[in-house]
């Protein structure tokens, strides 16, 4: 069995401009992605918040970026739903270029964000912020009653103002608006942030269920351990570059941890010498 | 009783100042727009009737249905095109180019139709009619149809939000715009629709103003902008029964000013306005979902 690193490309500086050679093992290599990026570079004014970025998301996966605060992972997200310009590379959905499209028309294709801080219209009803996900929706299996039915209580609770609703509660509302636009690709935008670990679990908890409807999911998540338990491929951003890639499973906390913090010298100590060495990674240096 | 007529005067009067207002309030409500241009867009709807009566000699009561029509494309143009192109760099810039929309068609005004006023059927009955309560009061039937008209289109429009798909997805765009774009929803379009709606409304202020008094090409800047200011401030900003409110709470000092000392009917409205400013910045009437 390979590992992801077996094409070679832990000689730093550049990152896998060629998303197809960072396909794992046990993934459909030669199967068509449902979403792929390619050498993806955004600025914001005049900090580069990502750098030659690539990825490729095969059908009914769960594909995890992770990495610390300004890692990139937000603003890589955000570009591929189409709120930031890149200023270089492209964006491939179901084999189409959709680097210059609009991001109403991303969404209508099946390109869903939940964005990060749940951002629901605050002055609209729960049902109403689900009538306006649904407004462009896909023909799919998701419609407000089948929201309703994955979060019991929300059915309840659907003439209230979504600003009379706890933390996890929002973010629960704004899964919600985003499924019923039947998405092809969800993408989910630190759903841990600001919520207490047990609701957290609580609405990672609803990931197969969400699944098992046929869509794929591309997530960004600060709470690695949390990524890690539902990914089935992952991915680290730091300060915009790729650190790591790879299936969890093949993958040792000690890596994930130099490339979340970056920390080649300081923890790492002698015996890392041989981690990075041995490394199957595409590891990069900064 | 002589009390009691100002209070009616100015409730009514309020209508008007309400119909200027509630589009002003709803461009800032939906798209954080201050359309300075807001009067002079009102004074157009009334040239526009002028010209509409002369051309197909319908009566000036059914101007509205070209005049509201019209406007309305030239607010989804505008919109669309010179608002949005403002909207993309900053609200400031949004500003400047309302003020300098509102320059622009003062001049051409001034330069198609001269400085001399016109007015709108003047030899109506209906707009020139009154009747009387008792011996103290008289009523305008023309100021009781604009309050009926300016009730009924507030009432149309909280249906339209509150009810329509259209209207939902307003208040989304008014919530959070990047949030609509991601469930789909071009918001450049809704914020044209929204416009549009302002537009007719301006209209029909126009098409009253025009009927109720005199106007000029400068009538929009000195008087119609400031009073659907003075109205939307007071009743609150973005709040549509606010609007009505405001409006009214402006006819009635004015009213009590003019019958204090006849040139205090307008400082009496402002100094209203100000105690407002004041006292209680978010206005009468906070917008619902307004921290």
């Amino acid at each position: 069995m390979s590992t992801p690193g077996d094409d070679e490309r832990g000689e730093g500086g550049r990152a896998p401009a060629d998303g197809t050679a960072s396909a794992a093992a046990g993934r459909p290599v030669n199967g068509t992605s449902l979403l792929e990026v390619r050498g993806l570079t955004v600025h914001h004014g005049q900090l580069r918040a990502l750098d030659h970025v690539s990825l490729r998301v095969f059908p009914g996966e769960v594909y995890a970026i992770i990495g610390a605060n300004g890692a990139g992972k937000s603003t890589l997200l955000r570009t591929i739903a189409g709120l930031h310009r890149p200023t270089e590379g492209s964006i491939l959905f179901d084999g189409a270029d959709v680097t210059r499209t609009r991001p109403e028309r991303r969404a209508i294709g099946g390109i869903v964000m939940v964005p990060e801080g749940r951002r629901l219209f605050e002055s609209l009803t729960v049902e109403e912020n689900l009538q306006v996900g649904a407004t462009h929706a896909r023909s799919g299996p998701w419609t407000i009653e089948h929201v309703y039915e994955l979060f019991t209580w929300m059915k309840d609770r659907r003439a209230q103002r979504t600003a009379q609703l706890s933390g996890g509660e929002q973010q629960s509302v704004a899964i919600g608006r985003a499924l019923v636009a039947n998405p092809r690709v969800l993408l989910l935008d630190e759903l841990s942030l600001g919520l207490a670990p047990v609701v957290v679990q609580r609405i990672y908890a609803m990931l197969p269920q969400i699944l098992a409807t046929g869509l794929t999911v591309l997530l960004v998540e600060q709470d690695v351990s949390q990524a890690l338990r539902v990914a089935s491929h992952l991915q680290c951003l730091l300060e915009g570059r790729t650190t790591l890639e790879g299936r969890p499973s093949d993958l040792t906390p000690e890596q994930v941890e130099v490339a979340y913090f970056g920390l080649r010298s300081a923890s790492a100590g002698q015996g890392s010498e041989a981690l990075w060495s041995g490394s199957t990674t595409s590891y990069r240096g900064s | 009783m002589v009390w009691v007529n100002d209070v009616i005067q100015g409730i009514l009067i309020g209508g008007l100042y309400a119909l200027f207002a509630c589009g002003l309030s709803l461009m800032f409500g939906v798209m954080k727009v201050v359309n300075l241009a807001h009067g002079d867009l009102a004074v157009i709807g009334a040239y526009i009737a002028v010209g509409v009566i002369a051309i197909t000699h319908i009566p000036v009561l059914w101007s509205f249905v070209i005049v509201v029509p019209l406007m309305a494309v030239l607010g989804y143009v505008l919109q669309r095109t010179v608002i949005q192109a403002s909207l993309d760099r900053s609200i400031l810039t949004t500003l400047l180019v309302t003020f300098g929309l509102s320059v622009v068609i003062e001049n051409a005004l001034l330069e198609f139709v001269s400085a001399n006023s016109h007015s709108l059927g003047a030899n109506n009955a209906i707009i020139t009619d009154s009747f009387s309560i008792g011996s103290q009061i008289t009523i305008a039937y023309l100021l009781l149809l604009i309050f009926v008209v300016a009730v009924v289109v507030l009432l149309g429009l909280q249906f339209f939000l509150y009810r329509s798909n259209y209207g939902r997805m307003i208040r989304a765009v008014a919530d959070d715009k990047e949030a609509a774009q991601l469930s789909g929803i071009d918001y450049r379009h809704v914020f044209g629709i929204a416009a549009a709606i302002a537009f007719g409304t301006v209209a029909l202020a126009g098409i009253a103003y025009g009927m109720y008094s005199q106007f000029a090409p400068t009538t929009g800047t000195d008087t119609i902008l400031l009073f659907a200011f003075a109205a939307v401030v007071i009743g609150g900003l973005g709040s549509l029964w606010g609007t009505l409110l405001g409006g009214v709470v402006l006819g009635v000092a004015q009213a009590i000013g003019a019958q204090i000392s006849g040139s205090d009917e307008f400082l009496a409205g402002y100094l209203v306005f100000l105690a407002v400013l004041v006292l209680r910045p978010q206005g009468l009437i906070a917008r619902r979902g307004a921290s």
